[in-house]
């Protein structure tokens, strides 16, 4: 029963301290009273025995420190001393105290939004049963080795892969990409465009995921002939159908066919390839069969479960030797993989944010050391200020540990005010980022949890020993008596802790260096890929999608009359100045490539095979986007249908396929239809940062395309076009939705974002330490000078001139500047390397970036040199000889 | 004698648990009783009595009580508890052991 006594004891001591201590007071005032009435008693007078008392009792306040030392809480005493001196230590200098918590504040707050970020989308595993089994399959080798590193799959080949795979517990497969819906209500509800994914029945069960509400797919769903069913997200069932369970086993419209809602995804359930994807539809149900046998029409994404133990090497060995069977089979045909690839699902979705993500999460880093070692400065320059305090204070017996305690106190509490406020921060910027971004992979998870808590608290601890250490290593300085005479009369201040001072400046600045170096390479990148020529006119054009999907769209003829009627209608809209429709604008992707061959040319040899990018285009696609006109003619607006058989080629497709020859007059075969060349117009760009491509032009007429971009290009403020626009195609099919309305410029903006926004956050972080390190400089320099007062005021007096002094004290700043710039430039250009890949049409090693960014930061600590080195040169001899 | 507070370390607590074995005490009262009982051989001085009944309290060997003493004040007395017997045992067992084996050395020289 010791313990509870113990405990209770322990509690008494917690919270009944100040009572505890009045009670020790009095039974050693009791004890006293009671000697001096002894001493009464045996003869003395009052006072002598007062005095007798006192002298035999010895000191009564170390005395009651001693009794109280045997207490429990004693080190949470001299803590909350501690805190209580370092808070009124800081409350001195509030301006001292509020730029360090600040500067610790976005320091730790950068790192802790990068680590949440960093974490959640890169190391968290995916929210799926068993996730290290999952892993993503593609073809490789598909037509050309090196162009095929990751290709989707085809239906074919999947088939093949699930009868004879020995690796996987089960395969699944969807739609690359997702598919674009329009999902309309029976009761005249708005039509709406969405993303979805076709699958094969078995991939939610594969995943672990069980619906929320209703049914999953079943194998009887997932074929032909069945009746259509369809899954919806949560987001979906919430915002559509007001989360009204009734809408199970009732049925909606998809593109124009029936499906019945089977059931509802659970609210945490993303989509893992495409967070946008909104409903789930049986694929085996929604695509003809000629096209899920296909060998050649790669369109899937295939997700499997390995079996236990299996790695994706050995997947990836099982399945690549299934599909060399295959192509070895079909020597004919070249758009069967030679190989296979499996990686983990997490690695595949997250293989492009990872570099950005660890980049952006080293700057944080450094911006975090970079304030560190300011606050660390700061804290020497303070210390350097109370050295007198300190030296008599360790005259006075105290203890050297006690006194870095204190000063461990101070930053700590400095680094715990600014972890709050990093916190906060932290929380504020992952908000911002989950409603700037949403198209972030796994941005859905990104959150701050215990582990982000406890990551911040390590921060901060860490930040406070840095800062502390650093600061009070100056302390140490053993030389009391020194340092007593020094500052009471001082002729200039101990060299070391100057130099401590301009060492860690140096760093400061080199680490600034590299983040500035970094930053503006990615922002001439960006430029780069702003300013890269898409091929076409970007100005004053509207582009909006459209799909045509099921019942009467199903006549060719319809889709045809559909489509010139509408392009002749928009052209008649005041202010449009040209109209066309085409499958893909530039900038919007790749979309699909296929095989062709010159009529005129000899056949490929078995096995080979020409590919090229195409285009479903209008006529007046060319004059509307102002993509030029090369040689000859657009394709004839009056050939329609089976008599559409005109094809225009792109520069590079001509000078790839027809070199040296005349291209008008010639002849494509594709997909057994046979096109005439009528001519060449200028290269397009599918992405900013892709160079062009050969592509080939088929006429839209010919009624098989069903979706596609319409572009609108206007005179003036063609956003104004969107409503007239909007309303023809809505007079023309009520149940037609359109989407993605928005301007050339808005889309290419879109394409970019990535790059836009990993370039502006490094610019921010690089200039916030470019600020960080200025300051340095400045305080450093001003310290130096307020140091050496008495001696710049003798030099003065014995007639150095101004100039002499404002350089003397210039170059004594600029040094640490020059020295931290050499060393900074020599990471960077390691950095660069590693930040390479993300780099467009931009040298890792760019000298006009790095001499701009030598020149910028020359500038700015000349900057911050020039008004300390100014107020020394105008220092009045007389009063400056006077200051101590 | 030698100097009042050269009790060996850890003794001066066995002398307070014995001490108040048979009623509290305040610690005037204890540091006279051990006087008294020495012989006025040991004085205890307030400067290792209080901080060793403290020690002794937060371990919870003794345990404190506010209460009127004989001059009608308020006075804190100490009480053995029942850990504290225990702990009173052990040391005394360990004390005459250790004196045992002193006189042995002692009076073999």
């Amino acid at each position: 029963m010791r313990w509870l006594a113990q405990l209770r004891m322990r509690m008494l001591m917690l919270f009944g301290r100040g009572n505890a201590r009045a009670r020790l007071d009095e039974e050693l005032r009791d004890h006293l009273e009671r000697q001096i009435e002894e001493n009464i008693a045996a003869g003395m007078t009052a006072e002598e025995a007062r005095l007798a008392a006192l002298r035999e009792f010895g000191n009564p306040a170390l005395l009651r420190e001693q009794a109280r030392g045997t207490w429990n809480w004693i080190w949470l005493e001299g803590m909350l001393r501690d805190v209580r001196y370092g808070m009124r230590t800081l409350g001195r200098t509030p301006g001292f105290a509020a730029i360090a918590i600040l500067v610790m504040a976005l320091g730790i707050g950068a790192n802790v939004t990068m680590f949440t970020i960093v974490r959640s989308v890169l190391l968290k595993p995916l929210p799926f049963a068993e996730p290290n089994q999952l892993v993503m399959v593609y073809e490789r080798g598909v037509v050309d080795e090196a162009d095929s590193q990751f290709n989707v799959v085809t239906g074919g080949m999947f088939t093949e892969w699930k009868r004879q795979n020995k690796t996987f517990q089960d395969i699944g497969l969807a739609g690359a990409g997702g598919s674009e819906f329009n999902l309309s209500g029976a009761g005249g509800q708005l039509p709406e465009k969405l993303h979805g994914v076709n699958c094969t029945w078995n991939l939610l069960p594969l995943l672990g995921v069980k619906p929320a509400l209703g049914r999953g797919f079943t194998a009887d769903d997932d074929q032909l002939s069945a009746n259509g069913t369809v899954l919806l997200t949560w987001g979906l069932w919430k915002r559509r159908f007001g989360g009204d369970p009734a809408i199970i086993n009732q049925s909606v419209h998809i593109n124009t066919r029936s499906y019945i809602v089977i059931g509802v995804l659970p609210a945490w359930f993303v989509y893992p390839e495409d967070p946008a994807v909104q409903l789930l539809t049986p694929v085996y149900h929604d695509k003809p069969a000629d096209r899920m046998n296909s060998l050649g029409n790669h369109q899937f994404e295939v997700i499997g479960r390995l079996r236990p133990g299996v790695t994706a090497e050995q997947a990836t060995a099982d399945l690549a030797l299934i599909a060399r069977r295959l192509h070895d089979a079909h020597l004919d045909n070249p758009l069967i993989g030679k190989a296979a690839v499996a990686r983990p699902l997490l690695e595949d979705m997250v293989v492009d944010a990872r570099r950005p993500l660890y980049v952006l999460f080293a700057a944080t880093g450094c911006v975090l050391l970079i304030a560190c070692l300011n606050v660390a400065n700061l804290l020497v320059a303070r210390g350097a200020v109370r050295r007198k305090e300190q030296a008599i204070r360790m005259a006075l017996g105290g203890g050297r540990l006690r006194l870095l305690r204190e000063n461990l106190m101070e930053s700590l509490l400095l680094a715990v005010a600014g972890g709050a406020g990093g916190i906060a921060l932290a929380w504020a910027a992952i908000e911002w980022l989950a409603k700037t971004r949403p198209d972030l992979s796994r941005v859905e998870a990104v959150h701050i949890d215990g582990v982000v808590l406890v990551f911040t608290a390590g921060l901060i601890v860490l930040c406070a020993l840095f800062a502390g250490v650093i600061g009070s290593m100056v302390s140490r300085d053993a030389r009391l008596l020194a340092s007593l005479q020094e500052s009471s009369r001082a002729a200039s201040a101990g060299q070391g802790r100057v130099r401590l001072r301009k060492g860690l400046l140096a760093v400061e600045v080199g680490l600034t260096v590299v983040l500035l170096v970094c930053a503006g390479l990615l922002l001439k990148s960006y430029e780069r890929l702003r300013s890269s020529d898409m091929g076409c006119t970007t100005h004053n054009v509207l582009t909006m999608r459209i799909g045509l999907f099921g019942g009467r769209y199903n006549d060719r003829a319809e889709k045809v009359n559909f489509f010139s009627e509408l392009l002749t209608r928009v052209r008649a809209l005041p202010g449009v100045e040209g109209a066309g429709f085409v499958q893909a604008v530039p900038g919007q992707g790749y979309w699909g490539d296929g095989p062709f061959e010159i009529v005129e040319h000899p056949p490929q040899p078995v096995g080979q095979m020409q590919l090229a990018i195409y285009r479903w285009a209008d006529p007046g696609y060319f004059a509307a986007m102002g993509i030029p006109i090369l040689r000859g003619r657009s394709i004839d607006p009056g050939k329609r249908l089976d008599g559409a058989d005109e094809s225009v080629i792109s520069k590079s497709f001509a000078d790839q396929h027809l070199p040296g020859e005349d291209p008008i007059g010639k002849h494509l075969r594709v997909d057994g239809h046979v096109l005439t060349i009528v001519g060449v117009v200028g290269d397009t760009r599918y992405a900013p940062a892709e160079d062009p491509r050969p592509m080939e032009y088929l006429p839209l007429y010919s009624g098989f395309p069903n979706n596609g971009t319409l572009v609108i290009r206007s005179s003036r403020d063609v956003e104004q076009q969107a409503l007239p626009v909007q309303r023809i195609v809505q007079s023309m099919d009520r149940d037609l939705p359109v989407s993605d309305v928005m301007t050339m410029e808005q889309l290419l903006g879109k394409s970019t974002m990535d790059a836009s926004f990993d370039a502006t956050l490094l610019a921010v972080f690089a200039g916030l330490s470019l600020l960080l390190a200025a300051v340095g400089l400045f305080g450093v320099l001003s310290y130096i000078v307020a140091q050496r007062t008495s001696e710049i005021g003798i030099r003065i007096a014995l007639g150095a001139r101004r100039e002499q002094v404002l350089r003397k004290v210039m170059l004594d700043g600029l040094r640490p500047a020059l020295l931290g710039l050499v060393l900074g430039l020599a990471a960077s250009a390691g950095a660069a390397k590693e930040i390479a890949s993300m780099l467009y049409g931009t040298e890792a090693l760019d000298m006009s970036v790095f001499a701009g960014v030598s020149g910028a930061l020359l500038l700015v600590a000349a900057a911050a040199c020039l008004v300390p080195a100014w107020r020394a040169s105008r220092l009045d001899p007389m009063r400056a000889l006077r200051t101590e | 004698m030698g100097k009042p507070n050269d009790l060996v370390q850890g003794t001066l607590d066995l002398l307070i648990l014995k001490t108040i074995l048979l009623e509290p005490m305040h610690g005037w009262a204890i540091a006279k009783r051990i006087q008294q009982m020495s012989g006025e051989v040991l004085q205890v001085q307030q400067g290792s009595l209080y901080p060793a009944l403290h020690r002794l309290e937060q371990q919870g060997w003794i345990k404190a009580k506010w209460a009127e003493s004989e001059t009608g004040r308020q006075a804190k007395f100490y009480a053995l508890t029942g850990a504290g017997r225990k702990q009173l045992e052990a040391e005394t067992a360990n004390w005459n052991r250790l004196s045992a084996a002193i006189d042995l050395i002692v009076a073999e020289a």
